[in-house]
């Protein structure tokens, strides 16, 4: 009986539990940038408080984009993770960096939630979403930590487990059955990733959609005319 | 040649009484929301002091602005890659505490306190937590603080004087100061545009005002360490920078801005400048003592055939070439000469020009005691106590000859003035003074009617803004008729 619970709880988190989120964010996203662009920011809270900010910014940032993009290349091209592994020497380079990775989030996190609960001015602008979601963050922190600790050669495993389980998703052929043989800590982590998902489109997570990368590109000064200055005058 | 046009100021320091006026005009209107107590688009500092941030002028911390490196223009932040490292922590921006901290006072408390031996006192909290703060800085903490060790020995421009001349400066009863009125420069090569990341901030084309888009700014907080005058602000609130709009609605309806408007000893002057936008970068990159002319040699002669006839070529409208003939900014900077632009060493290419304080006037205290020296003629600017190395510092990117000119000029119209009026200065010896000064009776004339006798429609000659064309050209306004205007319905409110 419980085990039928289980698995019909496992069916729903792993299962069900990403297409809802998934259908969340890309909506929400999108309306919330049509209706609120003006929402759409950082919402950087460097100006009131300047040292501290340092200490957690910067390490938190730096880590988590090289985790998520760790991830990332586990899930798209799992056979070439799996053929550098192959060579020992190459597994531990990319575990130790995976955790070194991991330790500068955790750091920054930290970091960050306490300058966010000592400074009162980085109090004042810190909202009951943005709680959630530092939270939520810390837990995928832990347990990702975790995983690498007690559960090792993630990198390995993540191609055999993981990435046919997001591919099942994607192709729309969910099939649970690859992850739910895993440890519950490691379980914990891919739900919380659901849920940081969910929250995406409610928080400041936004920004990442409007990282600026047009910037390098682009001249430097901007002008912007209110209409085409000869085709007007010529009309007169 | 590319002819643009942009909306210029002159602010005539002489005539600066530091009443503040301008600065409760802008407050009232533009940031008296929550997020932009602290923020003063327009302020007035004292000089010599250190200003509103604290020590802005110092680029070794907050480097903003442009250098020349390898023959190239780059931004003193350097450069786009590191200002994309530096999206996490921007390490030279400065925080609130630079700026102050705004507090209001417990008022509730002086009807409602309890009945007690005491008087109850309204204690102040802050305006960002709420909380009790201690007063510690506030907007003009340090003015009229020269001589000062706290404040004003902290100027960055004092740099450029000599010990004996810091020591002359701050001696007592020897003391001088004056004031230093900022607003946004709206500058032809504006660093805070150049280092926004997401292409929020932008130069309005029809009129070169500085704008920056609330809906496409992202708190990277670029500009606000990049512009050198530190004159874009966070909004820690909406978490949006902010700055002068140079009162575009008011503009656009024929009206100066507001600390225009309101300015009590008439020191402001806005007209059109006609520019050659084709010649900037080259501009831009010469070395700091050709600087000044350079900049000068940007703006085009509003009468001459050629830049008219390339004016109207680009598009612009002939009411904004009449409105450039007419402007008082172009006679001050390109006729008269006498108007500088402030700190032009960041490279921005700023289009508020200054023209420079004779202070102290018409004395000197070389003897111990103030002594008129009327009767002499040029000694009076060199001798003056606020010595020119600093105002070529603050005013002429380190050329002294400049502002030498710009004063001995004014000295020579009110010598003029005083043989014409009060009578105790030959006219003959007046009339000599403007020789040497590069000018004319005629000349002199124009100055003290535009200095002295200006009305409203002198002091801003405001080119009709043409919007009700650019209008109809996205929309209908007949479809839109007895509706309360058209365009951004979405009020501003913070992200979650």
């Amino acid at each position: 009986m419980l085990d039928g619970l289980l698995t019909s709880l496992d069916g729903i988190l792993l299962g069900t539990l990403p297409y809802v989120v998934m259908a969340l964010c890309l909506i929400g996203t999108i309306h919330r940038y049509r209706s609120q662009a003006f929402t759409y920011s950082s919402l950087s809270s460097q100006f009131l408080e300047n040292r501290h900010h340092f200490w957690g910014s910067v390490p938190f940032h730096y880590g988590i984009l090289t985790l998520t993009a760790g991830h990332l290349v586990g899930f798209a091209i799992p056979r070439s993770v799996l053929a550098w592994n192959a060579v020992p020497v190459r597994l531990y380079v990319i575990e130790v960096a995976a955790f070194v990775a991991g330790l500068l989030t955790l750091v920054g996190l930290v970091n960050i939630v306490v300058r966010r609960l000592t400074d009162s001015k980085s109090r004042i602008v810190t909202s009951g979403i943005d709680w959630a979601v530092y939270l939520l963050l810390l837990s995928q922190t832990v347990t990702g930590l975790g995983t690498a600790m007690f559960y090792g050669w993630g990198s390995s495993w993540f191609a055999s487990s993981a990435s046919p389980y997001l591919w099942s998703l994607v192709t729309l052929q969910p099939d649970v059955s690859y992850v739910t043989a895993l440890p519950w800590f490691v379980k914990l982590h891919v739900i919380g990733a659901w849920l940081l998902i969910g929250l995406f489109p409610f928080s400041r997570l936004v920004h990442i959609l409007v990282v600026p990368n047009p910037y390098l590109w682009r001249k430097w000064q901007m002008v912007r005319w209110y209409w085409d200055r000869r085709t007007i005058r010529r009309a007169e | 040649m590319d002819v643009r046009s942009q909306i210029s100021m002159v602010f005539h320091l002489d005539k600066c009484i530091g009443c503040h006026t301008c600065s409760i005009a802008c407050k009232n209107i533009w940031t008296d929301r929550k997020g932009t107590e602290y923020m003063w688009w327009n302020n007035v500092e004292t000089k010599p002091g250190t200003g509103y941030p604290t020590r802005w002028e110092d680029q070794e911390e907050y480097r903003g602005g442009w250098e020349v490196r390898g023959g190239k223009l780059r931004l003193r932040a350097n450069g786009k890659a590191k200002i994309i490292t530096n999206i996490f922590h921007n390490p030279s921006m400065p925080s609130m505490d630079d700026y102050y901290e705004p507090w209001t006072y417990e008022y509730s408390e002086l009807i409602h306190a309890p009945e007690g031996p005491d008087q109850p006192t309204a204690r102040p909290i802050s305006m960002v937590t709420g909380e009790y703060i201690d007063i510690e800085a506030g907007p003009n903490w340090d003015d009229d603080l020269s001589g000062s060790p706290v404040y004003a020995e902290n100027d960055p421009n004092l740099a450029a004087l000599t010990p004996e001349q810091r020591e002359q400066l701050f001696a007592i009863e020897r003391l001088v100061f004056f004031y230093f009125p900022r607003i946004c420069n709206h500058c032809l090569n504006p660093s805070c545009v150049a280092s926004c990341p997401s292409g929020a901030l932008y130069k309005r084309g029809e009129d070169g005002i500085v704008l920056l888009d609330q809906t496409r700014c992202r708190a990277w907080r670029a500009c606000v360490s990049a512009c050198p005058y530190k004159k874009t602000y966070f909004n820690w609130q909406t978490g949006k920078s902010e700055k002068c709009i140079l009162c575009f609605p008011r503009l656009e309806t024929g009206q100066a801005p507001a600390c225009f408007h309101s300015c009590v000893g008439r020191i402001r002057y806005l007209g059109v400048l006609l520019y050659d936008a084709s010649r900037i970068e080259e501009v831009a990159t010469r070395p700091d003592e050709d600087l000044v002319e350079a900049h000068r040699s940007l703006v085009l002669d509003p009468f001459d055939p050629e830049v008219i006839a390339a004016a109207r070529a680009n598009g612009l409208h002939d009411s904004t070439i009449e409105a450039a003939q007419q402007s008082p900014v172009y006679k001050f900077v390109k006729v008269w000469k006498i108007a500088l632009p402030p700190h032009l060493e960041f490279r921005t290419l700023p289009m508020l020009f200054y023209v420079p304080p004779l202070l102290p006037v018409m004395s000197s205290a070389e003897t111990g005691k103030v002594a008129n020296v009327s009767d002499g003629l040029f000694h009076v600017a060199d001798e003056s106590r606020m010595p020119i190395a600093y105002l070529a510092r603050l005013l002429g990117a380190g050329n002294e000859g400049l502002v030498r000119y710009a004063l001995r000029k004014q000295l020579a119209v009110r010598s003029f003035r005083r043989a014409a009026t009060v009578g105790d200065v030959e006219k003959s010896a007046a009339e000599r003074m403007l020789a040497e000064a590069g000018s004319s009776p005629e000349e002199a004339d124009a100055i003290y009617r535009l200095t002295s006798l200006a009305t409203f429609d002198d002091r801003f000659v405001i080119p009709p803004a043409h919007r009700e064309e650019a209008i109809e050209m996205m929309k209908d306004p007949l479809q839109h008729k007895q509706e309360v205007g058209f365009g951004l319905s979405v009020a501003p409110r913070r992200g979650l």
